[in-house]
């Protein structure tokens, strides 16, 4: 057999150093040496690969991620219109119009999900939305990673007197309703522009969503640290923050990406929701959840409005909470052999 | 400073733990010296403090609960305990390296190999990360890792121990370290692989002239490594002499006792030796004797009053109210 076409083959082999004979696919002049064995990474990939849930999450949220960033903008390629452009003339003629459905009831391909309340692009909008959900959903989890990995190990590492406080304040911030946090911090700094609007949502949201990762990496820290690897670094004059970022965090990546994967839908649908009271995204920017918000005005009329945002977020939600599920079962500690 | 020899002098070390049963005096008192190209062995039964006392030597005791109480510990005529953090940090691994117990968990599973080795001279020697590279693989051929080229981008987990016990001998000894503190450097591994190791730590010595600190509690390791013996029992010193002289004249009941429990492959029928009782609880330590309980010649005395640490000759000493009558019973002669 040939192990030449058998890529498989080479994450299978996994052979001690006494036997380093050429097993995989190696050249005959690299007879001799020594054969790669998996990763940690590379082996939670190929577990991830065989949860079928998982995967079909993985395709759809790449496959909404892809429409969501390059939609709008070809959209206005093919049919030269913008997610908040609103047709001029007669408004009835244009506004509210079913899926593939032009102004005269007659069959179209421009508006495949027809038309909003105010005659704008159906379609482009939901897309626009999914671009500002997943950029809210994607950066206020990046903001709770920075903020509290850094937290947690530092609490983590330092223990004692500091780590007692540090958590003190966690706690008290948790204790704080934090929906009504947020909507406190909108309504009081209310901008103006939607595009100020939207970085308030970014700063409320991130303030209060990075206390559970505080408390994963402080965890995972407190357990890492006093590992000899830990006491050997030290022993070898490593710094402290060097130890906290380049040895301890690394170790807790696995609950972290699986913690993070998580909680990028339980933003998005926060952020749907502050949007749908009113509180979040506002016009002519849209979110998912606004659009949702615009659409059950109408939704004894014109269900499509409400339906679309409403099915592609549901959609998207399912898929990022299935991957975060395969996510975890795939770096599960348990089943890892180290 | 240190003219006579002496790389490092531990004088009247103390280090005690503040924990909810009373304060643990890990180490109390211990005093030694270690000559440059020397090999110290340190030996005890767990809990003894031979491992304290040489994280205390650099200063990685826990704290809070542990605490460095007292003492000096002169490193090339540099007290140690006084050095701000930062100085003592540029000595740790680049002037005193140390090499634990447990290959297995002292290296660092996210990390290749190759970088856990580079982070060292990147560090200490100021190195490039070519520089580093070179390094290390260098390093990894001396301890013995076949194909070390290919194999540096390992991670530990690929490893077998005996290998990850080279590595990790491969980061000591990277920055050329004046002393080496092997922290039971063989205890996980299996018995072929320990020779090889002793054997690898013993080569290696031979060629850089560094000095050695070797904590075990296998007296044949001992035997076979080091000049000096030191031994340990509830954090104290209780006998310490020239390696020959303590194995052939050995002063202390203690030590007998040691001696007495290494099993005599020649002698078939003979039951193994166990000397009676347990360590005792450190934190609540009776007046008199540690050993007392336990030992074979107790007398009234060794009850009420603190043993002396008797000379026995120039450089052997043991902590026994009886030292010179044991030593003289083992053949010595007590000056």
């Amino acid at each position: 057999m040939s192990n030449e076409n058998n890529p498989d083959h080479e994450d299978l082999v996994h052979i001690g150093p006494e036997m380093a004979v050429a097993e995989a696919d190696v050249h005959p002049d690299e007879v001799g040496t020594f054969v790669r064995g998996t990763s940690l990474w590379r082996d939670a990939w190929r577990r991830l690969l065989k949860n079928k849930l998982a995967v079909v999450g993985m395709v759809v949220v790449i496959i909404v991620t892809i429409a969501s960033i390059i939609g709008p903008t070809a959209i206005k390629a093919i049919f030269g219109f913008t997610p908040d452009f609103i047709p001029t003339g007669d408004v009835n003629a244009t506004r509210s119009l079913p899926p593939f459905t032009g102004p005269n009831g007659q069959f179209t391909w421009t508006h495949p999900m027809g038309t909003d309340n105010a005659g704008r692009d159906q379609f482009a909008r939901v897309l626009q939305g999914g671009q500002i959900s997943l950029f809210v959903g994607i950066l206020s989890t990046v903001v709770s990673l920075l903020i509290g990995v850094t937290y947690g190990a530092v609490s983590g590492y330092v223990g004692g007197r500091v780590d007692n406080m540090m958590m003190r304040i966690v706690d008290v911030l948790y204790s704080l309703p934090y929906v009504i946090v947020v909507i406190v911090l909108l309504s009081m700094f209310r901008s103006q522009t939607p595009r100020g609007q939207l970085i308030l949502l970014f700063i409320a949201l991130g303030s209060v969503s990075w206390l559970t990762m505080a408390r994963i990496v402080r965890g995972q820290v407190l357990s890492l640290k006093n590992q000899e690897f830990v006491l050997a670094a030290r022993a070898t004059g490593v710094s402290n923050t060097r130890i906290i970022f380049k040895h301890l965090i690394p170790n807790t990546l696995g609950p972290v990406i699986v913690y993070a994967t998580l909680t990028i839908p339980q933003i998005m649908l926060t952020e749907a929701f502050l949007s749908f009271l009113g509180f979040g995204v506002q016009a002519p920017i849209a979110s998912w959840g606004s659009l949702a918000s615009d659409g059950i005005q109408n939704i004894a009329i014109f269900p499509w409005q409400l339906i679309f945002p409403g099915v592609t977020m549901a959609l998207t939600l399912f898929s990022l909470n299935f991957l975060g599920d395969g996510l975890r079962d795939a770096l599960d500690p348990q089943m890892r052999t180290v | 400073m240190s003219s006579d020899g002496n790389l490092l002098e531990v004088k009247n070390l103390r280090t005690y733990f503040d924990t909810d049963d009373g304060i643990v005096k890990a180490v109390d008192g211990i005093s030694f010296q270690l000559e440059r190209g020397e090999t110290l062995g340190i030996v005890g039964e767990s809990g003894s403090g031979k491992s304290v006392t040489n994280l205390s030597i650099i200063r990685l005791i826990p704290e809070p609960p542990g605490k460095i109480a007292g003492g000096e510990v002169i490193f090339n005529g540099t007290d140690l305990l006084l050095l701000p953090n930062e100085a003592i940090r540029k000595i740790r691994g680049r002037r005193i390296a140390m090499i634990f117990q447990d290959p297995m968990t002292s290296l660092n599973p996210f990390m290749k190999i190759s970088r856990q080795l580079m982070e060292m001279t990147e560090l200490h020697l100021g190195h490039t990360k070519a520089q580093a590279r070179t390094h290390a693989i260098r390093m990894l051929e001396t301890v013995g890792i076949p194909d070390a080229h290919a194999r540096a981008d390992s991670y530990p987990h690929e490893f077998s121990g005996g290998m990850r016990q080279r590595v990790m001998i491969a980061m000591a000894l990277s920055c050329e370290p004046e002393l080496l503190i092997a922290d039971e450097p063989t205890t996980a591994l299996d018995v072929t692989i320990q020779a090889q190791i002793l054997e690898l730590i013993k080569k290696l010595k031979r060629e850089t002239g560094t000095s050695v600190i070797l904590i075990t509690h296998d007296l044949g390791v001992v035997a076979g490594m080091t000049d000096h013996v030191i031994v340990m029992y509830a954090g104290k010193i209780f006998e310490q002499a020239r390696t020959a002289e303590l194995f052939a004249q050995p002063g202390n009941p203690y030590t007998k006792g040691l001696l007495r429990s290494v099993p005599d492959p020649t002698d078939e029928q003979g039951k193994l030796y166990q000397i009676p009782g347990l360590p005792p609880d450190v934190a609540h330590l009776k007046p008199g004797c540690p050993f007392a309980p336990r030992c074979d010649r107790v007398q009234e005395i060794c009850k009420q009053e603190f043993p002396p640490f008797v000379q026995l000759n120039a450089d052997h000493h043991s902590l026994c109210h009886f030292a010179r009558e044991v030593y003289s019973e083992s053949g010595g002669t007590p000056a």
